[in-house]
């Protein structure tokens, strides 16, 4: 007989208020509406398409599919175990989290999509600024109010900019699509500098807290590093200052054509200067204003949803010894947390052979009874497609080990050459060229060896189905890109991106690969790395030593012999 | 040489997004069923009257594609085509592929 389901815990994290819950709600009756119009002929599709995406919905290649917005991906038990249901009970029992720490589900009824929303309310959850041309769902780094390196947990500002950003009437019909991300420590796990506007909470010179704010960033069809906008704006300015970069972008951007339509073309088609200039010149006059100041007592009511939790004092703070195949996982899925006992633990969903980000409902629902026992009701989203339980006691872990081998979530690859980022491609993407998952899978089935992992060390393989970059293969330390060459899947091949605090754009190696021989290159290529490296040398850091001409040679060798 | 090309018409059903494809005067779950238009005048009259439909809200988003037929079986020429006929290559539990 199974144990008894642990009860819902609720962990620290915002909830709705009376505007919240009366918004979300209005918003799904509102959609409900627009649904049966569409049913019963009263909207076209033309006058539809606008109305779903804007509630998270798109056709895709079999089906219409549902993102579900996880806010700076930050989930609690309930949310899982609802997330659970509508897996089981509306979808084929799976669902998917993607690259921007939302979780999307893709085989939906279009009858369904009311029920479904006004499921999502009943656990504080909707679709909204997940699709459109809207400020989309905010990320934030996922060891948030966990990690000891961090200023101060970046989520209340995240927050923050959620309910500035949601139905703000200046930016709900921006030229395009919007993203933001915060972060809080040197180590950028949020990949920062390829958003549209990026958050860093910083301290300055004379010890106080404020924030550093990117703009210009992103992948698609043209990557961009985001440039430093302003090193330091005090806190109660930085929604001004927000609301005079989108201004901005609002104002000036091109809207005559799609792919020059985002902020960081804007940006570089001025220079960050100018930019910085206008935006300068906005903020000032919002300030003159005075209407879009923070006040304190707002930064610390929202703070105080995110107040760390009751951590247990005099736990021991070491790690237990449970066998090699707990010490492997702790090796590379255990990282240190604040609290002393207490560590922070990554769930990668990228067993060997897997789908990158799926989870089924079963282990949805299993994934909340751990989160329950053990992490104080909480997981975090990654944009790197895996689970994080933030706050977990070291004594536990051998314990959440066990359940998660059940599972076949315990898999001791985060950071590893088996923890690729892949989009969902062409096995479901309407706008996919070709297919990424079954590149992820033939990868990681290559390097399945643990032993030859560790030796590799660090290595970020990220895949994208066609030039919208969302497997974010420009920040891959290889990256791997899907085209479609006369109906048949080709992959070309590009080294030496990084989406961490050392970004950079992939290089293009030239031309690419056919669907059996991309893994094989990615050997070649990961072997240059093995024979020319240099004591505690990463892949990247040998790339950017030695440069692509190794590497390009071995990955052509057996084309050339 | 290769075979010859022919089109076939396919949308996505409005109220659950079902692939769908066309025959006759109505629409199909599978592609073997479906009817092959031999030649680009027959292909633009099947979509001209997809398209005049529209407003029966049964279908949304029709549209031609390629297709071979090669010893008695059509295969669409494209990967795309090919996928959304049988359904994700990496979930054979799901889509048409699950119930063939």
């Amino acid at each position: 007989m199974n144990a008894p389901f642990p009860a819902p815990v609720a962990p620290n994290m915002y909830r709705y208020d009376e505007f919240d819950a009366r918004f979300v709600s209005e918003r799904v009756e509102q959609f409900a509406g627009q649904v049966a119009r569409r049913l019963k002929g009263e909207l076209t599709e033309d006058q539809f398409k606008p109305l779903r995406l804007m509630n998270g919905l798109y056709l895709q290649l079999h089906a219409y599919m549902l993102r579900v917005a996880v806010p700076y991906g930050t989930l609690s038990s309930k949310q899982i175990r609802k997330l659970a249901h509508i897996a089981r009970t509306y979808d084929k029992g799976f669902g998917h989290f993607t690259t921007r720490q939302n979780l999307q589900f893709n085989w939906i009824k279009l009858v369904d999509v009311p029920a479904i929303l006004r499921e999502l309310a009943e656990v504080e959850m909707h679709c909204i600024q997940t699709s459109g041309n809207c400020v989309r769902n905010v990320t934030a780094d996922q060891f948030a109010g966990a990690t000891p390196e961090e200023i101060e947990d970046p989520r209340p500002l995240a927050e923050i900019i959620r309910q500035w950003s949601s139905l703000h009437p200046e930016f709900v019909f921006l030229a395009r699509k919007f993203k933001i991300a915060v972060g809080a420590t040197p180590h950028d796990r949020a990949a920062l500098q390829f958003h549209d506007m990026a958050v860093e909470v910083v301290r300055n010179a004379e010890g106080r807290t404020g924030y550093k704010v990117l703009a210009g960033g992103g992948m698609g069809r043209t990557p961009y590093i985001a440039h430093v906008m302003s090193e330091f704006v005090e806190r109660e300015d930085i929604l001004a200052y927000l609301e005079a970069v989108l201004r901005v972008y609002n104002q000036d951007s091109r809207r005559d054509n799609i792919h020059k339509q985002r902020i960081k073309i804007l940006i570089n088609a001025i220079g960050p200067e100018e930019m910085r200039r206008r935006v300068d010149r906005e903020f000032q006059e919002l300030k003159r204003m005075g209407t879009l100041q923070l006040p304190r007592e707002e930064l610390d009511r929202i703070t105080a949803y995110f107040a760390p939790p009751a951590f247990e004092t005099g736990l021991p703070d070491t790690l237990p010894e449970a066998g090699p195949d707990f010490a492997n996982w702790t090796r590379t899925n255990v990282h240190p947390h604040r609290a002393p006992g207490y560590a922070i633990a990554t769930i990668t969903l990228k067993t060997i052979g897997q789908v990158p980000g799926d989870c089924s409902a079963e282990q949805l629902d299993v994934i909340a009874d751990i989160m329950d026992e053990f992490s104080l009701g909480e997981v975090r989203v990654t944009h790197e497609q895996n689970l994080v339980l933030p706050h977990v006691r070291k004594k536990d872990l051998p314990a959440i080990f066990a359940k998660l081998q059940e599972l076949d979530f315990a898999a001791p690859n985060a950071g590893l050459i088996t923890d690729i980022i892949a989009c969902p491609g062409l096995d479901y993407c309407d706008l996919a060229n070709a297919r990424s998952i079954p590149v992820a899978q033939a990868i990681a089935r290559k390097f399945a060896d643990l032993d030859r992992q560790h030796e590799i060390g660090e290595l970020k393989i990220k895949i994208s189905g066609c030039i919208n970059a969302c497997g974010h293969h420009h920040a891959g330390h290889i990256g791997i890109l899907g085209v479609d060459k006369k109906g048949v899947e080709f992959y070309q091949l590009l080294l030496g991106g990084s989406g961490a605090e050392d970004a950079s754009i992939g290089e293009i190696m030239g031309p690419g690969f056919g669907e059996h021989d991309i893994a094989d290159a990615v050997e070649r290529v990961v072997g240059v790395y093995l024979a020319q490296r240099r004591p505690e040398e990463r892949f990247l850091d040998t790339y950017r030593r030695i440069g692509m001409a190794p590497f390009k040679q071995a990955a052509f060798q057996k084309e050339a012999a | 040489m290769s075979a010859p090309v022919f089109k076939m018409l396919t949308a996505n059903r409005l109220r659950d997004g079902d692939v769908l494809y066309r025959k006759g005067g109505g629409w199909v779950l599978t592609l073997a069923e479906a009817d092959l238009y031999a030649d680009a005048p027959a292909a633009e009259a099947a979509l001209a009257q997809a398209e005049a439909e529209l407003a029966q809200n049964i279908v949304v988003a029709p549209y031609l594609f390629d297709v071979r037929q090669e010893d008695g079986a059509v295969r669409p020429v494209k990967e795309r085509e090919i996928i959304r006929a049988a359904g994700p290559t990496v979930r054979p539990d799901t889509g048409k592929q699950a119930t063939a």
